[in-house]
């Protein structure tokens, strides 16, 4: 008998339908939208002005360089300059040095712009409404939604919208939250637990709910979610005021090598000159100004200092889109440093609530007989437990329960620890806890089988929870019921793992039972009987190893814990209390939702350095297009280097300086969607983002530039 | 030539110098750790000089008055010479600017010298500002190395200014000094407090003949040529007894001692990656760190030997075609000017030993190179062989070795510029794993990338605007003896050698004014005096200030365990990483002037044809 129990397989649970929500992209839009576009545009002229455009040094550099080639441009044009070269390569030369400046600020401009579209579309749930409010004597009176107060009590019924955030006091209502999630089908919000919360613009689909207000009118999630997208590029992360000043650093070293080339090709000159024995000046483009400022611009980092600022923006707005709420684009960011993740079991690695999954007989009963018995036992039971053991008993024998209408039903009570049915023949039937049922039969004067105990040790050390049938004064067997897991949880955990991530699992379960869960879902590690002090008391320890720690939670018990860890995500649907503690809210209440924000925390990440690396390797090539075409008057052997074989001096520099400014536009969608991180494990993902934007970034502008000098010598653009 | 008279020299020297690190690294961690027991009047000494742990900011500040006061002294020392004894030369004082540029070349571990030894300094000075500064400033440089590791490991005080010094001093390198030193005398080396010979030459009349028509003596130059020479190496000081540095056959006499000459200028840049390793117990991280190093290193010998050693000098083989260019025109707009690079005949010169100019044939056909790549490398700053005279692209060995500055470089501040690109590659290329960059577990934060790319800044600014504003003024064109790119070359290497704190020369510049009374001094002696102090000075101390303020800065923060999803500090891929970045960004700062030095000098006309 125990052979077969240990053989027994613990069926995967099949999740019931609504319960996993499917990741989805509600707001996913188009890259580029006819009116965001347009109105980035606009923006990126306005911020040409200087004060605007100081916000972004490496682009600073580029304006101030565009300025003074174009007053060199007007000093050349009234007959003041002494250059070799025509005045329409001087233009061409700056018409690309303020396209480049302007590319960068459309690339900003952009992210604002669909950051601000996303606000917009979010703007519209928040319009004014009526509320009913509650008076102290208990009467209702109409008020504006505009005139809530933190405290205030309304009551919303069926068609109307919810007037503000808040929790719900009384009653149980299906709401609709498609205006701030997308996701049309409806949830359910009841007083009391954990699923309390709604949020203002949310439509009360059925019932009648009172709502105790908790944010004041302009203070609402809706409201702080669109100051957030607004203000995203007012608020820098760490990181990316470190990376600024790297830029700058950047900047700085390459002023530096240019500035010393302007002397250094006078003395090249005086040598030409000296080695033709001419008495008349040698010039080359080493000493032309604009030309400097044009290799200036190609060696400083444009392009990553284009796209910086988009890409953070560009991070949050991600966010957004997978429904969460960060407070801070810190906190999205510092979501890619977690080491370790603390999930609930229950809601997150299981389905809510156990089932049923196997009949065990004992004795002379058959496993059809134990199904048939328990599935009499819970007819009248509206417990999930109770409903998915009629629902097994259905699947195997094909046929509905049949209760007569005679039989008396015997609610489940605390006392009695069992429920089950009187049959109209005086016949008894129970189920319940194993100790209850075997307390019940021996009133009942039966006998207790002995393979029962064994049994029932046997199932719960598999994590699952036996209930024992009683048929009459006999035992007939036991139901399994057992948590049943999500599906494709382990597959997430590997990714997570592969990540770098240590999953642990909180549960209130035994530790016997939490160890049997803990290893089918795939798990790193758990936290078994845990309390609300005992799950702070292990934020603290890991925090203490130096390690960055996410959770997430729901219930008010957990506030202290999403306070104390570092990146804290709290349910949409869950407390205020919680939702105040944690510095991210999920709309879509799905747990598992800890996952993609710090995938988009190491996305941001991943880009900012790939962007940063390509910037950087870009120059190599540039080098080789420019230094030969600066010294062409002057040491013409230099040509050698020269391995793209460039048609002239001036075309070599206009080629390079054109690549340096059309690489930003196309790199706008990689820093908008984000590069994306493959979880590898560090040391395979760096070698393999090196070669693709370090070296990529070496020789692509190789090819690129070859190919503009190409095109414009055809075009005859090329002097 | 076989392959073994070409390669066995720097395989040789790579392979001891490798296997040597090894146990003087653990004994170096051993005696800075402090775990060793002091003997008896050691113990009793070192007692009294440690004044206790001391923080970031005043461990700098005992390293800042220390060299202050060492500047004192130098300065002292050489302006003094005319008063001090063991001069029976009578020789006078150097003119200021020169004594300035001495002092602080010698202080700075630079050892750039615009004097020569033998024909400038009495024997008073030699000791007494040489030999003192070549022991000093080495271990300075090391002490503040060692303070940058704890500081690191987050030790609660960065160890003892003086202690650190004198441990290295009487624990490291008195004992090697002793050993070298030795088989120095052993090879021929003089170490005496004698002056000179006056001695009679064997061909008769060879140093000329008096008005009375006999033939004169020769002056030989001795002194205590070993124990200096010791030093020189081992400190990676490089500045010379005698004006030839180590191509002097009392310097350097013999094949065997150029081996240890070399040899002593690696053991202990070789043996600091490790010690750094070591000290934070992250050994394999300094393997990484090592073996980037040595391929580095091993890319300079390499391209040096192959391009002088491996080919014949093209000044010598002349140019069989014309070749011609076009260059516009500045007279007429648009109009065309034809350059000519006309044909030259070769000469006559059996060249199948490669470039032979300037190079000592006692030591070997590939020890010139190697010890010219070398010496950069690990900025000793000695030279056996003219590099004036290398082949025009084998000069760019050298000259990148200056410009990485981390290619093991020199006591201390090699492993700490090394130390300044691991923390700007990891921030940069770092992001890509998907974390905030750390190192050491240590998060990197806009402080610390910031002090780092100070420490690269640094760097470039003090060679370039220099070279830039020498090339183009009579300061630069007076003083070079090459016109065109060779000239250019001559400026660039001098502020390369003097920023890096190599003090190895490009001969042929100008730059030695002589005693103050000198009948004839170099035009622009003055300039290149002040300009290569101010280099030799910024590019000593900003290096090890900003590097200190971002180790203490990362060591102050909270360290986080190591994850899959952590950068591998110790991998092949982080060896790909900092590789990449150090030769990416050097590569970028320095692009423009290598080209337009040795690689216009190479594809440009002969230098006797035009």
């Amino acid at each position: 008998m125990s052979t077969e129990v240990r053989d027994f397989k613990i069926p995967v649970g099949e999740a019931r339908p609504g319960s996993e929500q499917p990741v989805r992209r509600v707001k996913a839009r188009k890259l580029l939208e006819k009116e965001t576009v347009t109105v980035a545009l606009k923006q990126a002229l306005v911020m040409l002005r200087p004060d605007l455009q100081w916000n972004n040094p490496v682009m600073f550099v580029v304006l101030v360089g565009a300025v003074l080639t174009l007053l060199y441009i007007v000093e050349a044009a009234l007959g003041g300059s002494t250059s070799q070269v025509s005045i329409s390569y001087f233009i061409a030369l700056d018409v690309w040095l303020f396209l480049t400046v302007i590319f960068a600020n459309f690339a900003t401009a952009l992210a604002e712009a669909r950051g601000k579209a996303q606000a917009e579309s979010l703007k519209k749930a928040r319009h004014d409404t009526v509320a009913y409010r509650l008076t102290a004597k208990g009467a209702v009176e109409e008020v504006s939604s505009a005139d809530l107060k933190q405290g205030d009590r309304v009551v919303v019924k069926a068609g109307q919208a919810i007037p503000g955030d808040g929790e719900i006091i009384e009653g149980i209502a299906s709401v609709d939250e498609s205006a701030i999630t997308g996701e049309s089908a409806p949830v359910i919000r009841e007083a009391g637990g954990d699923r309390s919360g709604v949020t203002g613009g949310t439509v009360v689909l059925s019932d009648r709910i009172v709502v105790e207000i908790t944010s004041s009118a302009g203070e609402s999630f809706l409201d702080r979610m669109i100051a957030l997208v607004e203000g995203a590029i007012r608020q820098r992360s760490p990181n990316e005021i470190a990376l600024t000043l790297v830029l700058s650093a950047f900047t700085l070293v390459f002023l530096i090598v240019v500035i010393p080339l302007l002397p250094m090709a006078r003395n090249a000159e005086l040598y030409m000159q000296s080695y033709l024995g001419v008495s008349e000046p040698v010039k080359s483009l080493g000493t032309d100004v604009p030309t400097l400022i044009a290799l200036i611009v190609c060696l400083i980092p444009t392009t990553i200092g284009a796209l910086l600022a988009a890409i953070g923006i560009a991070g949050m707005d991600r966010a957004l889109q997978a429904n969460i709420i960060a407070k801070s684009g810190k906190a999205v960011e510092l979501a890619g440093d977690i080491d370790v993740v603390l999930l609930d079991k229950t809601g997150t690695i299981t389905i809510g609530n156990r089932n049923a999954t196997t009949f065990l007989p004992v004795g002379k009963y058959s496993a059809s007989d134990v199904g048939r018995l328990a599935a009499l036992a819970s007819a009248a039971d509206a417990t999930p437990e109770g409903k998915s053991i009629v629902q097994l008993f259905e699947k195997d024998s094909h046929a509905p329960v049949d209760v007569s209408p005679e039989a008396k039903f015997i609610p489940f009570t605390a006392q009695t620890r069992m429920s089950g049915i009187d049959l109209p023949d005086g016949k008894q039937i129970r189920k319940g806890a194993p100790d209850a049922i075997i307390k019940f039969i021996g009133g009942n004067g039966g006998n207790v089988p002995t393979e029962l105990s064994s049994l029932v040790t046997s199932v719960a050390s598999q994590g699952a929870t036996p209930l024992a049938v009683a048929d009459g004064p006999n035992i007939a067997g036991l139901v399994v019921l057992e948590d049943i897991l999500k599906p494709h949880m382990a597959e997430r955990f590997e990714r997570l793992r592969k990540m770098g991530l240590r999953t642990v699992m909180i549960t209130g379960d035994n530790p016997l039972t939490a160890a049997t869960i803990a290893k089918r879902a795939g798990v790193d590690d758990f936290l078994a009987e845990a309390t609300p002090e005992t799950k702070l008391a292990y934020i603290k320890k890991e925090q203490m190893g130096g390690k960055l720690v996410a959770m997430m939670g729901d219930g008010t018990n957990d506030a202290p814990a999403l306070a104390q860890a570092d990146v804290a995500l709290a349910m949409n649907a869950g407390t205020q209390a919680a939702k105040e503690a944690a510095n991210m809210v999920d709309l879509d209440s799905d747990p598992t939702k800890l996952i993609e924000v710090v995938e988009v925390g190491k996305q941001l990440l991943v880009t900012r350095g790939a962007l940063t690396t390509f910037s950087v390797a870009n120059d190599v090539a540039k080098y080789f297009a420019i230094i030969p075409a600066l010294f062409a008057g002057t040491l013409p052997w230099l040509k050698v280097i020269d391995v793209m074989h460039l048609h002239s001096p001036t075309s070599a520099i206009l080629s390079c300086v054109i690549f340096n400014a059309l690489i930003i536009p196309a790199l706008i969608p990689v820093a908008l969607k984000g590069v994306r991180y493959r979880p590898l494990g560090a040391d395979a993902l760096l070698l393999r983002n090196m070669l693709i934007w370090g070296l990529g970034g070496v020789l692509l502008p190789f090819i690129g530039i070859k190919l503009i000098d190409v095109v414009m010598t055809a075009l005859h653009l090329a002097s | 030539m076989t392959f073994i008279q070409v390669w066995l020299l720097p395989i040789a020297l790579l392979v001891t110098s490798t296997v040597v690190a090894f146990p003087l690294s653990r004994y170096m961690a051993w005696i800075m750790d402090g775990k060793y027991r002091p003997p008896g009047v050691f113990r009793w000494f070192e007692q009294r000089l440690d004044s206790g742990g001391q923080n970031w900011k005043q461990y700098l500040f005992s390293l800042l008055t220390f060299n202050t006061l060492m500047f004192v002294f130098g300065f002292l020392v050489l302006a003094l010479q005319p008063y001090t004894p063991l001069n029976p030369r009578g020789l006078t004082m150097l003119a200021p600017s020169t004594i300035l540029s001495s002092v602080v070349s010698f202080m700075t571990n630079t050892d750039l010298q615009h004097y020569s030894g033998d024909q400038h300094l009495s024997n008073f000075s030699q000791i007494f500002f040489g030999i003192f500064n070549l022991f000093l400033s080495a271990a300075i440089g090391l002490a503040a190395l060692t303070a940058i590791i704890r500081a690191l490991r987050s030790d609660s005080s960065v160890g003892n200014f003086f202690v650190d010094i004198w441990r290295v001093l009487v624990y490291m390198f008195v004992p090697a000094a002793l050993i070298f030193g030795l088989i120095f005398i052993t090879q021929g080396s003089p170490m005496t407090f004698q002056t000179s010979h006056d001695v009679t030459t064997v061909e008769a009349g060879a140093m000329g003949t008096t008005d009375t028509g006999e033939a004169k003596t020769q002056t030989v130059i001795v002194g205590p040529v070993a124990a200096f020479e010791s030093m020189k190496m081992l400190g990676t000081n490089g500045g010379g007894f005698y004006g030839m540095n180590s191509a002097h056959p009392f310097e350097n006499p013999t094949g065997l001692s150029n081996f240890f000459n070399t040899l002593a200028m690696m053991v202990f840049p070789f043996a600091l990656v490790f010690m750094f390793g070591r000290m934070l117990n992250r050994f394999r991280h300094s393997l990484v760190i090592f073996v980037v190093m040595f391929i580095m290193m091993a890319g300079t010998i390499g391209w040096s030997v192959y391009f002088d050693t491996l080919k014949p000098n093209p000044g010598l083989t002349g140019q069989a075609v014309e070749q011609k260019f076009e260059v516009p025109s500045a007279a007429s707009p648009g109009g065309k000017l034809t350059v000519s690079m006309p044909a030259v005949a070769s000469l006559p010169v059996e060249q199948h030993q490669g470039n032979l100019e300037g190079k000592e044939m006692r030591f070997g056909v590939s020890a010139g190179a190697t010890f010219d790549a070398l010496t950069t490398d690990v900025t000793c700053g000695a030279v056996n062989a003219e590099e004036d005279s290398l082949n025009p692209v084998a000069a760019l060995a050298p000259l990148a070795g200056m410009w990485l500055n981390c290619v093991y470089g020199g006591k201390g501040v090699g492993m700490i510029n090394m130390l300044t690109f691991i923390i700007v590659g990891i921030f940069i290329a770092g992001m890509m794993v998907g974390r905030t960059p750390e190192y050491l577990g240590k998060k990197i934060g806009a402080r610390e990338v910031t002090f780092a790319m100070i420490a690269i800044l640094v760097h470039p600014v003090l060679i370039l605007l220099p070279t830039g504003l020498f090339a183009a003024t009579s300061w630069g064109l007076a003083a070079i003896s090459n016109p065109g790119a060779h000239g250019f070359t001559q400026i660039l290497y001098q502020f390369s050698s003097a920023t890096a704190n190599n003090g190895s020369a490009f001969d042929g510049l100008g730059v030695t004014y002589g005693f103050w009374n000198a009948a004839s001094p170099g035009p622009s002696a003055v300039a290149f005096d002040i300009a290569a102090a101010l280099s030799m000075l910024f590019g000593r101390f900003l290096p090890i200030v900003a590097p200190m303020a971002m180790a203490a800065s990362l060591g102050a923060k909270k360290s986080s365990p190591f994850g899959l999803g952590t950068l591998r500090d110790d991998s092949v891929t982080f060896g790909f990483l900092l590789f990449g970045t150090v030769i990416i960004i050097a590569g970028l700062l320095f692009l423009p002037v290598a080209v337009l030095g040795p690689v216009a000098e190479h594809f440009g006309p002969m230098p006797f044809g035009g």
